[in-house]
């Protein structure tokens, strides 16, 4: 009996691990395949049969990006615009959540629900009236035009977070603050974000990496070369050189290392965070 | 996603006033002053608000009633002639069928991997370190960008790329397609490649799920004597059942919206198969410059996307 019940034991973990290989394989070998192609000459890339490693392994592709002034201006655009967006979206986001955490105010839940609905409003019906406006207000073509639409997407989301993490913390914590006289802007900034920051971290990333990725907006918003962002400079490449594979996939990993460092480092906070955000507990 | 966060704290007016606070002198003055500090720390939002969402979505309204909006100086009332226009336009119903197949296979496909996935990733067999190594592993697709995905998958999916070259070596083709050009297969690729790019959230969240079903449920249904099948449909599908349905209406949204995968894979093309309801309006706003006919597309999208939502908050409310 106990070893009938050990070797079906055994025969459901070898049927798990089986699975989740193949997952696995269907998961990464996309992005192995990505790696690979980078550190190869551009006329290996089709090469047969197909090798993860050849023997002109090389960084070639990687230098010629590296050392293309057009493309590290996409780059320096990017951090520009996605860094801009983290600092201005969790200002706000931190006070509107101390707002809803610690207030009861009229149409609350008017707001609240505006806030949330935000939230699924098609990007492709924004795009149209954003146009129409950041050229009306000369924004066309400029940071602070992307900046502040892409704070669109970006907002909702920090603040539903930062009201949740606000709302585990006890009310003590800020009364005490006040009861020795101080006001609660005082308690939000000394007390409330100090111990915050892990969620605000998640918070942080979360924004980061909703910017850094953004398509559309950065689109139809930008027009010239010194202004575009990265993803818009992927595409570019598949125009320029159609079919320098090798470059192509150099440009797609350097421009996915910030995303993929900050995910790693800060995966359990971030997961955290955003289950948090979106299933019920 | 959750609005229940915010609405259950429900801090009584009375315990807001007991702090004392620098303005405390007056009696009825410093109470109006006082019930003014939550706008304040709202405001910035309700700006930002009000530029991003309520001025723009009343513009594209107005938009979608006119004509020679944007690029002319003096748009005329056209009355509903747009949307007339746009409704009656082969294209544009063939993306309307095509965006129902993209996003109706994608959910439903993005349901299943998910869960399959997540309650693979929650097996008590492995240990905790496996599970983490192989939860990386299949987070990693969420990880990149959509130009990114675009460009490794139209390298993979090439005539001559990797995925030709394996179903060809084992039998499965005789000779390599090329997927993304071939009337036949695009819009199941394009739809394959937002499979591969959009589970992992699903996932994530349906293992926060499965994380949240107490052992005693499993275990009571363990001592009635249910297999592991019965305990899968009478224990975990109904734990997990309102988060199974929100994610799905979320990702019935999210998916009608999907502008960038399409577009830098396809461009809605061969011969529209893969025509989807933002490519449609991207192309009649930014290369017809029709941006008039664009917004009354665009409002079309606004208002399916509504219905869907309604539905979310309806599922949210009854949970």
């Amino acid at each position: 009996m106990t070893t009938r019940m050990g070797r079906r034991r055994l025969g459901m973990k070898i049927g798990v691990i089986v699975g989740l290989c193949v997952g696995a394989a269907f998961a990464g070998l996309p992005v192995v395949w990505m790696l690979s192609t980078s550190f190869k000459t551009n006329g290996e890339v089709f090469g047969i049969p197909p090798r993860i490693i050849t023997e002109n392994f090389s960084f070639d592709a990687y230098r010629k990006i590296l050392s293309d002034g057009s493309q590290m201006r996409f780059f320096l655009n990017s951090y520009i615009v996605a860094l801009s967006v983290t600092a201005l979206t969790l200002v706000v986001a931190i006070l509107a959540a101390y707002g809803f955490s610690r207030y009861n105010f009229r149409f609350k839940r008017s707001i609240n629900v505006i806030i949330v609905s935000v939230q699924a409003v098609p990007p492709i019906t924004l795009v149209i009236p954003y146009f129409g406006l950041v050229v009306a207000l000369g924004l066309y073509n400029t940071y602070p035009g992307l900046i502040l639409t892409h704070m669109v997407f970006t907002l909702p989301y920090a603040i539903i977070m930062t009201t949740a993490y606000f709302n585990t913390l006890p009310r003590e914590l800020d009364e005490s603050v006040k009861v020795d006289g101080a006001s609660g802007w005082t308690a939000l900034w000394r007390i409330l974000v100090p111990i915050s920051v892990p969620g605000l971290i998640a918070v942080g990333i979360y924004t980061f990496m909703i910017s850094w990725n953004e398509y559309l907006f950065a689109l139809t918003l930008t027009r010239t070369n010194d202004m575009r962002t990265v993803p818009i400079g992927i595409q570019l490449l598949m125009g320029q050189h159609s079919y320098e594979w090798n470059q192509m996939m150099a440009m797609s990993i350097l421009g996915s290392i910030p995303v993929l460092v900050l995910f790693l480092f800060f995966q359990r906070r971030f997961i955290g965070g955003l289950t948090a955000g979106a299933v019920k507990t | 996603m959750e609005p229940a966060h915010i609405e259950r704290t429900v801090v009584p007016e009375a315990a807001a006033l007991q702090g004392k606070t620098p303005t405390a002198p007056g009696r009825t003055r410093p109470f109006t002053l006082r019930s003014l500090v939550p706008y304040g720390y709202i405001s910035p939002t309700a700006l930002l608000i009000l530029v991003l969402m309520v001025i723009p979505i009343a513009m594209v309204v107005s938009y979608s009633f006119k004509d020679n909006v944007i690029v002319e100086q003096n748009p005329v009332f056209a009355g509903l002639a747009n949307y007339t226009k746009v409704l009656t336009d082969s294209n544009f119903l063939v993306a309307l069928k095509n965006t129902f197949i993209f996003i109706t296979l994608s959910t439903l496909v993005h349901l299943v991997l998910g869960l399959a996935f997540a309650m693979m990733l929650n097996t008590a067999l492995l240990s905790g370190i496996t599970k983490a190594l192989f939860r990386i592993i299949y987070i990693l697709p969420w990880l990149f960008t959509i130009a990114v995905i675009a460009v490794i998958w139209r390298l993979m999916l090439d005539p001559f790329g990797v995925v030709n070259y394996i179903l060809t070596t084992v039998g499965a083709l005789e000779q390599g397609v090329n997927w993304l050009a071939d009337p036949n297969t695009a819009l199941w690729a394009v739809t394959f490649i937002n499979v591969w790019s959009g589970y992992p959230f699903f996932m994530i969240s349906l293992l926060a799920g499965l994380q949240g079903i107490s052992a005693d449920l499993y275990e009571a249904a363990a001592v009635d004597g249910a297999n592991g099948i019965q305990r899968f449909l009478n224990v975990t599908i109904p734990q997990l059942k309102p988060v199974l349905i929100s994610m799905a209406v979320l990702d019935l949204i999210w998916t009608s919206q999907q502008f960038a995968l399409i577009w830098m894979t396809t461009g809605g093309g061969p011969l529209n198969v893969t025509e989807v309801l933002s490519t449609y309006t991207y192309k009649q706003a930014f290369s017809s410059y029709e941006f008039a006919t664009a917004s009354a597309s665009a409002v079309i999208i606004l208002l399916i996307t509504m219905i869907l939502a309604f539905f979310y908050v309806r599922q949210q409310r009854e949970t």
